[in-house]
C-alpha cells in the first residue's frame, strides 16, 4: 500500500498531504521534511525511485510541482509512476490543463479527487471516466444544497 | 459581524504576504475571527471557517481548534458541510487525537445513509483513518455495504474492509461469506478493490490461502480477458488493458501460486503469454512485466519459464530507463539466491551498472556485485569493485571496504592476493573502514607467515607515502613492529627488497607519535612497535630515549604504556627478549564462525619459509628431532613453528613448542592451531601467564592420572575441556618432587602422533621444590580431530643435586574420557 503522498513545490512548499498511515504529528512533520529535502536534491535525469528506511520513495515531477509517494516493499515500482501519472490526468481532467495554482487555489477539489481515486493507499477506481462522473454528481450535489440555502457555500 | 472572508480570498490575500512574519500576522488575525465565528456557533458559515483552517494547517500552522468544529460539520444535513468535515477530519483528526472516537456514530448514520455520496465518504474516511475501535464497532456495516449491487459503495466497501482488517486482523472471518462471488463483478472497479481483498486476506492467514486457491482458474480467466480483449476506451493505458488491474491479478496469483504445485501449473500458460506478448514500449508495459517476473520467480514454475524471466530482466538491465534498469538490479538481488548461476551470466553488465552516474543504480549494482563474487570470479570482480571504491562516493565507501574484505576472505586465491588486496582497500579507502577490520587483518597478516616480509615492506612504503589513515597506520605499525628484522634485513621475496635502515624505520615511528593525524590509539600503535623494535634492532639507546621521554606524556595510555617499558629496560631487562617475542598464531575468535578454511582455489601456496626471528635462549632444535624420532619415523609431527608465547625465563631451560601440522601441500586444509584466547594483538605482554589458562571453564569431570613416577619426581595429568572448541583438552600437568633436593632446570616435553596436535604453555617454575612442598605446573592443549586413542612421549629433564637427569617415558594410560 501507499503509506503517503506528498505533493509540494520546487521552493519546497507542501501543496497536499494525504496520510494513509497513523503517524504523529511530529513524525509527518519530519517525513516532509525529509522527502522534500531528498527529492529537491535528485539530479534531473536521475531514476525516480529513492530507498528511504523501509520505504521506498517514488517521486515525479510535473512542471513545478513534485508528486512524492511512500511505498511498502512488495509495491510495484514502476506501477507507481502509473498511478501518479492517473492522478495527474485527473487533476487534468477536472481542472483542464491544470497548473499548481488550481490546485493551491482548489485544494479541497484535489483532495477530493484523490479520494475517489486512491483509498487506505490502495487503487480504488481504474476507470478516468467513473472518477470524473463521480466528481461531477458530488459536484451537482452540492451546488444544489447551494441554491436550495440560497447563500455561497465557501 | 461581517461575513467571514471567502476560502479563495484568503488564499490570495495571505500569498501577497512578501515576508513570513508577514504571512503569520496575516494568519493570526483570521485565525482570531474564526477562532470567535466558532464561538457564535454560526452553523451558515462553519464550512467556509473550517476550510480556511484547513488551508492555514496545510501552511504549516495549528489548526486544533477546529477538530469538534469538523465533527459538526459532520452531522450536519447539508453535503457541502459533510464533504469539508470529513476532509477536515481525514486531515486533523487522526486515530491519536482524543476527539477521534466521536465520529464514530456519525459514521455509523452516514453509512446507511440514503444518498450514495455521503455512504461514500463515510466509507472513505473510515477506510484511511478508522483506529481499531472504530473499526471494530462499524466491520458490521462495511459487511452489509460490500454485498450491496451498488458498484460504487461495493468498490469503496471493499477497501475499507482491507483497512479493517489490517487494523484488527481478527475480523477477518467475518468478511469471508461477502467474497462469495467477488470475482464475478464485470464492474473494474470492484474487481480491482477485490483483488486487493483478496490479496490482504490471502497474505494475513494461511487457511484463507488454501480456501481461496480455488479461485485461481477465475483468475486466469480474468487475465486472459484483459490481455486478449481489444481497445477499451476506458481502461486503456498506452494500449494497455487496465495495467492496474493485471498487476494487481499477478500479485494475487504469486501468492497463491507459492509451494503449491497444482496452482503453479494452472498459471504456466497465462504468464507466459504476458511475459511475452506485453509491450515494452512504454513504462505500463514494464510494469506489467517486472510484476510478471516477480511471480514467475516466487512460484514453483518451470525452468523454461524460469529462464524467460531471467532474460527479462537481463533485457531490462540493457534499457535506457534509468527506473528500468534500477528495478532490474533490485530484482536481479531477490533472486540471486535461488537461480545463482542464471543471474552469473548478467555479470559483466551488472558491473558496467557500478559505473552508472545514479546514485540509486550504484547501490544496487554494489550489493549485487557482492553477491556474485564467488571463487571463479574473484580476481576479474574485485578488479572491478576495486575501481569502484576509489571512484565512489564517501556514502558507499564503508559498505564497499567491508564487502571487499569479506569476499577477499572468502574466496582469496592465494595469500600475497589477499594482502595485496587489503593493502589496495586500506589505501584508497583508508579512513572509511570499521574499526573492527584492524584487529582482523592484523590475525590474517599473522597467519600469513611466508608473506610477513612481503608484508611489513609493502605497509612500510604505504606509510611513507600518507599517515593520515588511521586503520592503516594502526596495521602498519604493528606489523612493523613485529617483522622490522624483516624489513631492514632486506629479505623480500615476493618483491624487489628495498633498503631501510633502522633509523630510517624509527623515524617514521617516531614520526607517527608526534603527528596531529595520528590518533591517541594509533600513538599507542606505534610506541609499542618502537619498544618490539628494541629486540629486533641494535638501536637500543634511541628506542630507550623515545620511550622514557613519553614517560611523562599527558595522555595517561600512552604514560602507562612508557613507564611499563622503561621498567622493562632497566628492571627487567633480562625478560624483555621473550617478552617482545614474535606472535604466535592466532586462532580466529569464535564470533567468526569456527574453523574457517581458507580455499586456495587450486593455486600452489608458495612454500613455508622459516620464520628468522632470533631464537630464543637456545635449544638445539636436534632435541625436538630426538624426542620425535622415538616415537617412529611416520608417525610424526614435523616440527616446523617454533615460535612460542614467552615465560618468565629466570635461567636456560627451554620449551619447545611441538605445535601441529603447518604444511600447505596438499593434505586435509588445517584447521587454525589452539592458541592463547586473546585477540588484542598490540598487548604483547597478554602472552605471559603463569597459570593454567582453562581454570575457569567447566571441568569434564574426567578422572586425573599418574603419568609418570621415578626416582623421587612424579607427574599428575588432570584434564578440561576446552572452551569453544569440543575437540581441545585441555592437560594440566603436576610435577612434584619428593626427594630432599630441589629439582631445578626443570623441563617437559611432550610429543604426539600425527594425528594430534600439541601445544605446550608456559609451566609455573623451573624448580621443582623437594619434599613435596610445591608442584610445578604446565598447561598442555592436545587438539584431536579425529578422535582417537590419545598417547603421548615424555621427556623430563632436570638438575638433581649438581648432576644432570634425563628420562624418557610413555603415557598410555589416558582415561578413555579425555579423547573421546
Amino acid at each position: 500500500m501507499i503509506r503517503f503522498l506528498l505533493l509540494f513545490s520546487r521552493q519546497g512548499k507542501l501543496r497536499l498531504q494525504k496520510w494513509f498511515t497513523a503517524y504523529t504529528d511530529r513524525e509527518k512533520k519530519k517525513v516532509i521534511r525529509d522527502m522534500i529535502m531528498l527529492v529537491l536534491a535528485r539530479q534531473p535525469r536521475s531514476c525516480n525511485f529513492i530507498q528511504w528506511r523501509d520505504l521506498k520513495i517514488v517521486y515525479k515531477r510535473y512542471a513545478s510541482l513534485y508528486f512524492c509517494a511512500g511505498l511498502e516493499a512488495s509495491d510495484n515500482e514502476l506501477l507507481s509512476l502509473e498511478v501518479l501519472h492517473r492522478y495527474v490526468e485527473l487533476l487534468d481532467r477536472y481542472f483542464g490543463n491544470v497548473c499548481e495554482l488550481d490546485i493551491i487555489f482548489n485544494f479541497e477539489k484535489a483532495y477530493f479527487i484523490l479520494d475517489e481515486f486512491l483509498m487506505g493507499g490502495e487503487v480504488l477506481e481504474t476507470s478516468k471516466t467513473a472518477v470524473a462522473a463521480s466528481m461531477q454528481e458530488t459536484d451537482t450535489l452540492q451546488e444544489t444544497m447551494e441554491e436550495y440555502m440560497s447563500k455561497p457555500a465557501y | 459581524m461581517p461575513a467571514p472572508i471567502r476560502l479563495r480570498e484568503l488564499i490570495r490575500t495571505i500569498r501577497t504576504a512578501r515576508t513570513q512574519a508577514e504571512e503569520r500576522e496575516m494568519i493570526q488575525k483570521e485565525c482570531a475571527a474564526i477562532r470567535s465565528s466558532f464561538r457564535e456557533e454560526d452553523n451558515t458559515y462553519r464550512c467556509r471557517n473550517v476550510a480556511k483552517l484547513l488551508y492555514m494547517h496545510m501552511l504549516g500552522y495549528p489548526a486544533h481548534f477546529g477538530q469538534l468544529e469538523c465533527l459538526k460539520l459532520i452531522a450536519s444535513q447539508k453535503f457541502t458541510d459533510k464533504r469539508i468535515g470529513y476532509l477536515g477530519a481525514m486531515l486533523l483528526l487522526d486515530e491519536r487525537q482524543d476527539v477521534h472516537l466521536l465520529m464514530t456514530n456519525c459514521i455509523k448514520n452516514d453509512l446507511n445513509h440514503s444518498t450514495q455520496y455521503v455512504q461514500g465518504l463515510a466509507l472513505c474516511t473510515l477506510g484511511c483513518m478508522g483506529s481499531s475501535e472504530m473499526c471494530r464497532d462499524l466491520a458490521g456495516e462495511v459487511e452489509k455495504l460490500l454485498k450491496t449491487s451498488n458498484s460504487y459503495l461495493r468498490k469503496k466497501a471493499a477497501l475499507c474492509a482491507v483497512h479493517v482488517i489490517r487494523k484488527v486482523p481478527e475480523l477477518m472471518e467475518m468478511f469471508l461469506p461477502a467474497t462469495k462471488n467477488l470475482l464475478s463483478e464485470k464492474n473494474h472497479g470492484v474487481l480491482h478493490t477485490s483483488v486487493v481483498l483478496l490479496t490482504e486476506m490471502c497474505e494475513r492467514s494461511p487457511d484463507m490461502l488454501a480456501h481461496f486457491r480455488k479461485l485461481v482458474p477465475q483468475l486466469v480467466r480474468i487475465l486472459k480477458n484483459l490481455i486478449m480483449s481489444g481497445y477499451s476506451p476506458e481502461h486503456d493505458v498506452s494500449g494497455i488493458s487496465d495495467p492496474f488491474l493485471q498487476v494487481r491479478i499477478l500479485r494475487l496469483l504469486r501468492i497463491l501460486g507459492k509451494s503449491d504445485d497444482d496452482s503453479s501449473e494452472a498459471m504456466n500458460d497465462i504468464l507466459a503469454q504476458v511475459a511475452t506478448n506485453t509491450e515494452t514500449s512504454k513504462n505500463v508495459g514494464n510494469a506489467i512485466l517486472y510484476e510478471t517476473v516477480l511471480t514467475i520467480m516466487d512460484i514453483k514454475s518451470e525452468s523454461g519459464l524460469r529462464v524467460l524471466a531471467i532474460n527479462i530482466l537481463g533485457r531490462f538491465l540493457l534499457n535506457n530507463d534509468k527506473n528500468i534498469r534500477y528495478v532490474a538490479l533490485t530484482s536481479l538481488l531477490k533472486t540471486v539466491q535461488t537461480d545463482h548461476n542464471a543471474v552469473q551470466r548478467h555479470r559483466s553488465t551488472i558491473v558496467d551498472c557500478l559505473k552508472d552516474l545514479d546514485v540509486s543504480i550504484k547501490r544496487r549494482a554494489m550489493e549485487l556485485s557482492f553477491a556474485l563474487v564467488n571463487g571463479n570470479n574473484i580476481r576479474g570482480m574485485m578488479k572491478e569493485l576495486l575501481y569502484f571504491l576509489d571512484s565512489c562516493d564517501p556514502e558507499f565507501k564503508a559498505d564497499c571496504a567491508s564487502g571487499v574484505f569479506l569476499a577477499a576472505e572468502k574466496y582469496a586465491p592465494s595469500k600475497r592476493w589477499h594482502i595485496d588486496t587489503i593493502m589496495r582497500v586500506l589505501t584508497t579507502a583508508g579512513s572509511y573502514v570499521r574499526d573492527d577490520s584492524v584487529p582482523n587483518l592484523i590475525q590474517l597478516i599473522t597467519n600469513s607467515v611466508e608473506m610477513h616480509a612481503y608484508t611489513v615492506q609493502r605497509l612500510y612504503k604505504a606509510l611513507l607515502d600518507d599517515i593520515s589513515q588511521q586503520p592503516l597506520v594502526q596495521v602498519a605499525s604493528w606489523c612493523i613492529g613485529e617483522y622490522g628484522d624483516l624489513l631492514v634485513s632486506g629479505q623480500c621475496e615476493e618483491e624487489e627488497p628495498i633498503q631501510v635502515t633502522e633509523d630510517e624505520v624509527l623515524d617514521v615511528l617516531e614520526g607517527l607519535l608526534v603527528s596531529n593525524l595520528s590518533t591517541p590509539v594509533t600513538r599507542g600503535y606505534s610506541l609499542t612497535a618502537i619498544m618490539k623494535l628494541s629486540t629486533r634492532f641494535s638501536s637500543v639507546n634511541r628506542i630507550k630515549k623515545v620511550v622514557s621521554i613519553y614517560g611523562s606524556s599527558i595522555d595517561v595510555e600512552l604514560q602507562q604504556r612508557a613507564v611499563e617499558y622503561n621498567a622493562l629496560f632497566k628492571k627487567y631487562d633480562h625478560m624483555r627478549p621473550a617478552l617482545l617475542e614474535r606472535m604466535p598464531i592466532m586462532e580466529k575468535t569464535s564470533s567468526n564462525g569456527p574453523t574457517e578454511i581458507v580455499q586456495t582455489n587450486g593455486e600452489t601456496e608458495p612454500s613455508i619459509v622459516e620464520p628468522k626471528h632470533p631464537p630464543p635462549v637456545t635449544q638445539p632444535a636436534n632435541q625436538a628431532n630426538d624426542l620425535l624420532d622415538l616415537l617412529g619415523g611416520n608417525d610424526v609431527v614435523p616440527v616446523i613453528q617454533t615460535t612460542m608465547p614467552s615465560k618468565p625465563a629466570s635461567a636456560g631451560g627451554e620449551l619447545l613448542d611441538l605445535l601441529g601440522d603447518l604444511s600447505l601441500s596438499g593434505g586435509p586444509p588445517p584447521a587454525p592451531a589452539p592458541s592463547v584466547p586473546t585477540s588484542q594483538p598490540s598487548f604483547l605482554l597478554d602472552g605471559l601467564s603463569s597459570q593454567p589458562l582453562f581454570n575457569d571453564i567447566a571441568a569434564a569431570a574426567i578422572p586425573p592420572m599418574i603419568a609418570y613416577n621415578k626416582n623421587g619426581l612424579k607427574i599428575d595429568f588432570t584434564f578440561e575441556r576446552a572452551n569453544p572448541n569440543p575437540n581441545i583438552a585441555v592437560i594440566t600437568i603436576h610435577a612434584s618432587n619428593s626427594t630432599d633436593a630441589d629439582m631445578t632446570e626443570f623441563v617437559f616435553q611432550a610429543a604426539v602422533p600425527k594425528t594430534f596436535q600439541l601445544q605446550l604453555l608456559s609451566p609455573s617454575s623451573n624448580v621443582v621444590p623437594a619434599l613435596n612442598q610445591g608442584t610445578v605446573t604446565q598447561v598442555i592443549r592436545v587438539l584431536n580431530p579425529q578422535k582417537q586413542q590419545l598417547r603421548m612421549r615424555i621427556k623430563l629433564t632436570y638438575t638433581l643435586k649438581g648432576s644432570p637427569v634425563q628420562d624418557l617415558s610413555e603415557v598410555n594410560n589416558f582415561p578413555p574420557q579425555s579423547w573421546q
